[in-house]
């Protein structure tokens, strides 16, 4: 079923409008918790908000001025695809929404023209077919429990969709540490401050530019937890509690693994995608098509 | 209070120092003083930093890499000399191949003294800094948008 | 009678195009010629979208018995002029196949040709043959246009190539004129002339340039294509057998026929079709074309030739639909899609980049058409015709590049936005045509996942799809990043290109932003009905999403937009690089005083995404699965 418009709408404009303060919360706990974890003190909850604030106070400072209309459209079609995702849209068109903005986010990084940017662009590029697979096998798992590729039904669903992918969900999971740009896959760029290739992919970006993909990442954050969701949207407590502790998990992962190569990460990503997602939707193809037709 | 005096991000050059200073700055982000609790990061990209924060002496070599770096920072943004040999070129002023401060090259904000300079020390510059910085991003007269 | 008379000029006129085209010798002659008849078959094929696309399938006698003698009578001697060819360049594996096909047509001719009746309905039409001919006579001729400013500036740089272009025009347009043919053809005797027409047409045009790499080529290509052109003539032979009054020969009434009759000539038929459309076995023969001047290798790719391949397998898919048999023909297109969008990102030759991403694009066309079901075939139509145009402009984009800059190579293509403004932005929108929301391939591809999970073992070509889909957009993107990516002080060298070849590329480029724009209608109006008619019910996109898709795709378009309105005016500084001190043309100060340029180059990923290796897991998979399928066709015959 395709969701009502005017309840969809609210839910995109309400997205639209909360997923920034959510996002930018959730990366000023991560912060907080990541500087306990190293037994430090941490900065103030709302850092991250401080960060965007004074980034948009700097002067823009560009290799060329192509950057921000790439940087633009990495942020417009992020917020798309979250919209999309919780408007309760067709979880396919939301996967390419997402797939594009995150393209527009390379095209910057190439069209800099440096060395490190460039770098940074190719490894984004490998995360991005390292994790893709995963993601559209999430999507074609979550079909053939609910029979709807609609987050509005697939959310609705009364089916304990986790028990039936558990595999999935695992891979996911291990997915979304690449998407969360944490180590040991923050290949690209990361939060942390210093890394082989200065910032990688945001290295040639600047005050608001920069604030643009900061933004975009907590518009990010929000619909990828938003995913995990889904998993347990028959129980909506159960579903905070997992994405609270899959959050923390994240973070502790971050916390205690270094960086790989890309080699590894695209190797661990397809192989988890290739056996765990694989396995699980032959087994539930099985059951449901040869077992009970 | 803007929120760049919130979120003030570093940038450490190592112009020719003797690691001494350096030492010094890194020991500021130990958990002992923390200086991310002030929002203080050390990044290592000139594009993303507001704080030019260098130590040693300016020499022949690192004279265009210490300018090219100071122009690929975004305005407002102040520079800190940390130690004496980034201040005057301390005990290496009279070599051959050193010009001595870096003030020969960029325009410096402020100085930290010290041989080496302490954590104490060098984050009490950068707390002056943040002073400064408000200055100049009053000066700059950026639309002010949602920021007071 | 109005169409029959539209389908008889477009498969006629293109050939006494071609004959005025041999005998013009100025340039000028040959431009006048080329571009009336272009525009008389681009608006004839529009004339014929208007007159027939709501009347569904239309037959049309034309008095055939005399014209099937004279048809075998030119397969005969096509078959002693490659007799000699193979004599002459002693390749004896193409002697032996154009052998075996001669013989077996003569058999045939003995055997049936007094039994045969005459077939009452030699010419169809529907609107997927619509479709087919509007991709033919629209893109085909924008590219023969094109040709034309190509070719001169070809023979300026290689003078040591004999200049045949009277030669090179004729057979572009008895090309046309075969596909034309090929798609409005009942019968299936028509449909093999036809067929070994454009056999012929590719080979002579691959082997244009006479350089011995041109000759093997082209022969490899032959071969290959004789070895489909083998299955059809068996195709043929086990028909008229089946039934010695040749009814069945006739492609409206075989393909109601049922399993039990069709599924034997449909599954050599469509070996055929994985032949002519290079699927894994025999994809080596299209990378090898590229050889070709850069207008062939547009033409064979996205209008002729390979759609050939795929025509046929589409028609034939109504009797694979639910068979194993259909489902190994599928296997093989998945796994063609699945290998070679990974062996794409190895390469680093432009050409050789799109040809491997038509074979993953017919691949996928392949797969869907395998598998069958209602709701694939939609799809697949689908995938012919946004293929059809973005890859035809992605060919001439790369052809006027290299005419430019003097090589093919996408790491030469670096800065192209500065360099060639134009060329740079056609060539974007032709790739996110290839791979980006909401554009062309994207739509199919998410239709593809939506209609396979549906489908019985869907499941092996969503994972397919996953995996294949994610490679496909890494060669994309990083050829893309490589042509927008500004470096400075570079020279524009755009100005020289001749006016002729902007029209085309601007209106291919035009092209492909429409059809994203107007695909509901094109569904609506051509392909819903022509599935409706195969299999009584029909599919579409929820309305919602192509709303939402068409809202995507106008936002996309007024970003670019979002420059002129910039709130603070960015300072330029250059890139970082460690502080070094930068110029103009990227060359920076290095150690000891040295000046050295910047190189930036993208990944290959050689060690995963390798050439050799790929090729032949490949090869060897999709062979044993051509094997699996034709025993169980030798296990039906028997």
């Amino acid at each position: 079923m395709i969701p009502e418009p005017w309840a969809a709408i609210v839910n995109a404009v309400i997205y639209l409008l909360l997923a920034p303060v959510v996002g930018g919360l959730i990366a000023g706990i991560d912060r907080r918790i990541t500087a306990r974890m190293q037994g430090r003190v941490g900065p103030p909850l709302l850092q991250p908000f401080y960060d965007v604030g004074k980034l948009f106070e700097k002067e823009n400072l560009v290799v060329t001025t192509t950057q921000n209309f790439y940087v633009l459209s990495y942020l417009v079609f992020m917020a798309v695809s979250g919209a999309l995702f919780f408007s309760g849209g067709d979880m396919l068109l939301v996967i390419f929404a997402f797939t594009l903005s995150h393209i527009f986010l390379v095209l910057g990084a190439y069209a800099a023209f440096s060395p490190y940017s460039h770098v940074g662009a190719e490894r984004e590029l490998i995360q991005i077919i390292a994790y893709e697979p995963m993601i559209i096998i999430t999507a074609a798992g979550m079909y053939m429990v609910t029979k709807s590729f609609y987050v509005s039904d697939i959310v609705q669903s009364a089916v304990p969709i986790v028990l039936y992918l558990p595999g999935v969900f695992i891979g996911y999971l291990i997915v979304l540490t690449i998407k969360l740009r944490k180590s040991p896959f923050d290949l690209s760029t990361s939060h942390h401050a210093h890394q082989e290739l200065v910032k990688g992919v945001t290295t040639d970006f600047a005050g608001p530019n920069l604030a643009k993909i900061e933004i975009a990442h907590w518009y990010e954050y929000v619909f990828l937890l938003g995913v995990v969701y889904l998993f347990f949207g028959f129980n909506p407590l159960l579903a905070i509690a997992a994405i609270i502790i899959a959050y923390f998990l994240e973070i502790l992962i971050d916390n205690t693994t270094s960086r790989v190569k890309w080699q590894m990460t695209l190797r661990s990503a397809w192989l988890v995608a290739g056996t765990l997602g694989i396995i699980n939707l032959g087994v539930l193809y099985y059951l449901r098509m040869v077992i009970v037709p | 209070m803007s929120y760049l005096t919130k979120s003030p991000w570093i940038l450490h050059y190592d112009a020719s120092s003797c690691n001494g200073c350096d030492i010094e700055v890194l020991a500021a982000l130990t958990p002992v003083y923390d200086v991310e609790r002030f929002g203080i990061i050390n990044t290592g990209n000139p594009k993303h930093a507001d704080i030019f924060l260098v130590t040693g002496s300016v020499n022949e070599q690192n004279r265009e890499i210490l300018k090219n770096t100071y122009d690929q920072i975004p305005n407002p943004k102040v520079v800190i000399a940390v130690g004496i040999c980034a201040s005057s070129g301390g005990i290496f002023r009279e070599c051959y191949n050193v010009m001595g401060g870096i003030d020969k090259v960029i325009p410096v904000d402020v100085w930290v003294p010290g041989c080496a300079a302490r954590p104490e020390s060098i984050i009490d510059g950068v707390v002056k800094a943040l002073g400064i910085l408000e200055e100049k991003r009053k000066a700059m007269k950026i639309p002010a948008g949602d920021t007071a | 009678m109005q169409v029959s008379q539209l389908l008889i000029f477009l498969v006629l006129f293109p050939l006494i195009a071609a004959f005025f085209l041999l005998f013009a010798r100025k340039s000028l002659e040959r431009n006048w010629i080329v571009k009336l008849a272009a525009l008389a078959i681009g608006a004839v094929s529009l004339w014929l979208l208007v007159a027939g696309f709501d009347k569904g399938m239309m037959m049309f006698g034309v008095s055939g018995k005399a014209l099937d003698l004279a048809m075998l009578a030119i397969e005969l001697v096509i078959a002693v002029y490659l007799l000699w060819l193979g004599l002459k360049h002693k390749k004896y594996s193409v002697v032996i196949l154009v052998v075996i096909q001669a013989a077996l047509l003569l058999w045939f001719e003995l055997a049936f040709g007094h039994t045969l009746v005459e077939l009452p309905n030699n010419l169809f039409v529907d609107q997927f043959s619509i479709i087919m001919a509007m991709i033919i006579g629209i893109i085909g001729s924008l590219i023969c246009v094109y040709a034309l400013g190509y070719m001169e500036i070809f023979h300026e740089h290689h003078k040591e190539i004999v200049d045949r272009q009277g030669m090179f025009f004729f057979i572009l347009f008895v090309f046309l004129s075969a596909m034309f043919g090929l798609v409005f053809s009942n019968n299936l005797l028509w449909v093999l002339f036809f067929w070994e027409i454009t056999t012929l047409c590719s080979f002579l045009l691959i082997g244009y340039s006479q350089t011995t790499e041109a000759t093997n080529n082209a022969f490899l290509a032959l071969a290959m294509n004789m070895l489909g052109g083998i299955a059809f003539v068996v195709a043929l032979i086990y028909l008229a057998t089946l039934d010695p009054s040749g009814r069945l020969l006739e492609l409206s009434t075989l393909l109601k026929s049922g399993y039990a009759v069709a599924i034997v000539p449909a599954v050599l038929i469509c070996f055929a079709g994985l032949t002519k459309a290079a699927q894994m076995p025999f994809s080596s023969w299209l990378v090898g074309a590229m050889v070709a001047p850069t207008p062939v290798s547009a033409l064979l790719h996205s209008s002729t030739m390979v759609k050939a391949g795929v025509y046929i397998i589409v028609r034939f898919a109504p009797v694979l639909t639910g068979t194993t048999e259909g489902l190994m023909i599928a296997l093989v297109g998945g796994f063609t899609f699945l290998l070679t969008s990974c062996m794409a990102i190895s390469q680093s030759n432009a050409k050789k980049v799109l040809a491997y991403s038509t074979i993953a694009n017919l691949g996928l066309i392949v797969a869907c058409a395998g598998v069958g079901t209602y709701n694939l075939m939609w799809v697949a139509i689908l995938l012919i015709i946004f293929h059809a145009i973005a890859k035809s402009l992605l060919f001439l984009c790369v052809g006027t590049v290299e005419h430019r800059i003097g090589s093919r190579d996408i790491e030469d293509m670096g800065g192209l936005i500065e360099r060639m403004p134009k060329m740079a932005v056609m060539m974007f929108i032709g790739m996110a045509g290839m791979f980006l929301a909401p554009f062309g391939m994207i739509i199919s591809k998410w239709a593809a996942i939506e209609a396979f999970i549906q489908a019985p073992f869907g499941l092996i070509f969503i994972i397919i799809l996953a995996f294949g889909g994610s490679a496909t957009l890494f060669f994309w993107s990083k050829w893309m990043g490589k042509i927008i990516s500004v470096m400075r002080n570079q020279e524009n060298v755009e100005k020289t290109v001749p006016q002729d070849k902007y029209t085309v590329l601007w209106i291919l480029t035009a092209l492909v932003v429409i059809v994203a724009l107007i695909f509901p209608l094109i569904s609506s109006v051509l392909i819903e009905p022509y599935i409706m008619d195969v299999y009584g019910y029909t599919t579409r996109l929820a309305e919602a999403n192509i709303i939402i898709m068409l809202l995507m795709l106008g936002l996309l378009m007024i970003m670019p937009f979002s420059m002129l309105f910039e709130s603070k005016t960015p300072r330029i500084a250059p890139p970082y690089m460690g502080g070094r001190t930068t110029e103009g043309g990227m060359k920076f100060h290095g150690s000891l005083g040295m000046s050295r340029d910047l190189v930036l180059s993208n990944y290959y990923l050689r060690t995963y995404f390798g050439e050799e290796k790929l090729f032949m897991v490949g090869v060897l998979a999709c062979w044993g699965i051509i094997l699996i399928a034709l025993v169980m066709v030798v296990g039906v015959v028997l």
